[in-house]
């Protein structure tokens, strides 16, 4: 797929993202970009063009950006939502939510910092607790002036937010399936770690030290990696 | 300086993922606003959120889902949402997310009494399974010794408080359960003030501290 590259050598064009992305809506023919991708069993887009899809949505309103947006995520944040044991119209209605909230907070939105998979995740994740606990999910403010910020890293030490995706996909494709079945219990049970070891009856005491593992496991990794690269590059 | 007693991973992990309650939620968002090591956890598996979420299996919308969705955005227009400027510029004592639970920054608190000249100050949350309290400890005072019945989280924010496991400062947390006894001692330089979450009533070892236990609902 060319769109990336075509992006990349003008990312400063204001309606040239919609053009190309009004294009592969009419390449995608009737049954729209959505069943396209879902007879291809694969998405269109890849996480690049997603970061310029919300740029542009944050930046001008953009939406031809907006659909292809709504074309990945919502069903996602949908099959997220029913995964929690929520009706499919009780899903489609906090999918629809979600968006609204993507397309309002799109302009704070950094690349730097979140990968857009992760920032939506974010907003679905607290609009389901409101909706369906009906309590907050009380979170850090990064502008408190009480905010202890980072030690800063050397530069040639501070890892990009698409190394750091590579980083973690690689870690969680080797975790043991136990391990992984535990992180997906935990992302779409709503359960607590006392529940999840009722349901997989095992004592609470294992699940913790389970899920410990995976995420020193993860942690482990991801640092490794770090210092790799580190070193790589100070070479 | 560095915290250097934590949140427990899986508590961080349930933070993420967004199974852990109210209560819960907030110590750990206050801790983060104290730890960069633990903000850098939770941003990891967050991440984690995000690729699980993507590598589900999409849901068929309505077909007019994208319609009404603009239909919805064009009638609130003008909604767009700006980063909150944070209510004070001056650092405070009290980080967000807790600051704007108990109504401002220390100055702003009315204590409880709790006797032996601790005071407290329970925390509302929506949540019913676990209690957030504020606890004030005078220098040098110890608490009563106790064990728990559930779990137990604190977070140091004024003074500190050393126990069989260390010594506790600003930014630190401390875990208890069900198989931890402890006694607590505030630090000789200040009063110690924590914030802890319990999901289930401490077990006082002195008959006086179990007396005024209903009472004053610890």
């Amino acid at each position: 797929m060319n769109l990336k590259r075509e992006i990349k050598l003008s990312p400063a064009a204001p309606s040239y993202l919609a053009l190309v992305v009004n294009n592969m809506h009419a390449h995608a023919g009737q049954g729209g970009l959505e069943q396209s991708m879902a007879k291809s069993g694969e998405d269109a887009f890849s996480a690049d063009d997603l970061v310029l899809c919300l740029q542009a949505v944050g930046a001008r309103q953009d939406r031809a950006a907006f659909r292809v947006l709504f074309d990945h995520f919502a069903p996602r944040i949908k099959a997220y939502i029913i995964k929690l044991g929520c009706s499919h119209q009780q899903a489609e209605e906090l999918a629809q939510e979600t968006m609204t909230k993507v397309w309002n907070k799109a302009g704070q939105f950094d690349a730097a910092k979140a990968a857009p998979s992760t920032w939506m995740f974010r907003i679905a994740r607290n609009l389901r607790i409101d909706a369906f606990r009906r309590e907050n999910h009380p979170e850090f403010d990064q502008n408190d002036p009480s905010l202890i910020p980072a030690e800063e890293r050397p530069a040639d030490q501070v890892v990009e937010q698409k190394q750091s995706e590579r980083q973690l996909l690689a870690a969680m494709a080797e975790l043991p399936e136990e391990q992984m079945h535990l992180l997906r219990l935990s992302f779409f049970q709503d359960m607590s770690h006392g529940a999840i070891a009722d349901h997989l009856n095992i004592p609470l005491g294992t699940v913790k030290s389970r899920l410990r593992l995976a995420m020193v496991k993860l942690r482990k990794k991801i640092d490794d990696n770090d210092q790799m690269q580190a070193d790589g590059l100070s070479r | 300086m560095r915290t250097s007693h934590h949140i427990p991973d899986e508590m961080l992990l349930a933070y993420a993922a967004g199974s852990a309650p109210e209560a819960w939620s907030l110590i750990v968002a206050t801790h983060l606003s104290l730890c960069s090591d633990c903000r850098a956890v939770v941003g990891n598996t967050e991440q984690i959120g995000g690729e699980l979420l993507d590598s589900l299996t999409p849901e068929t919308l309505s077909e007019d889902a994208f319609d009404l969705l603009m239909r919805e955005i064009d009638s609130q227009a003008g909604k767009q949402e700006l980063p909150k400027a944070p209510s004070t510029q001056i650092p405070s004592v009290l980080p967000e997310p807790l600051r704007s639970y108990v109504g401002g920054d220390l100055h702003a608190l009315k204590w409880r009494r709790l006797g032996k000249g601790a005071f407290h100050i329970p925390i509302a949350t929506k949540d019913q399974s676990a209690q957030a309290r504020l606890l004030k400890v005078p220098a040098g005072n110890p608490v009563p010794m106790h064990g728990h019945n559930g779990e137990e989280l604190t977070l140091v924010l004024t003074g500190s408080f050393t126990t069989h496991q260390g010594k506790f400062q600003r930014g630190d947390i401390e875990a208890a359960d069900d198989s931890v006894e402890h006694m607590p001692v505030a630090g000789p330089e200040e009063d110690c003030i924590c914030l802890a979450v319990t999901d289930a009533p401490l077990k006082f070892k002195s008959l006086g501290a179990r007396l005024v236990q209903p009472f004053i609902g610890i």
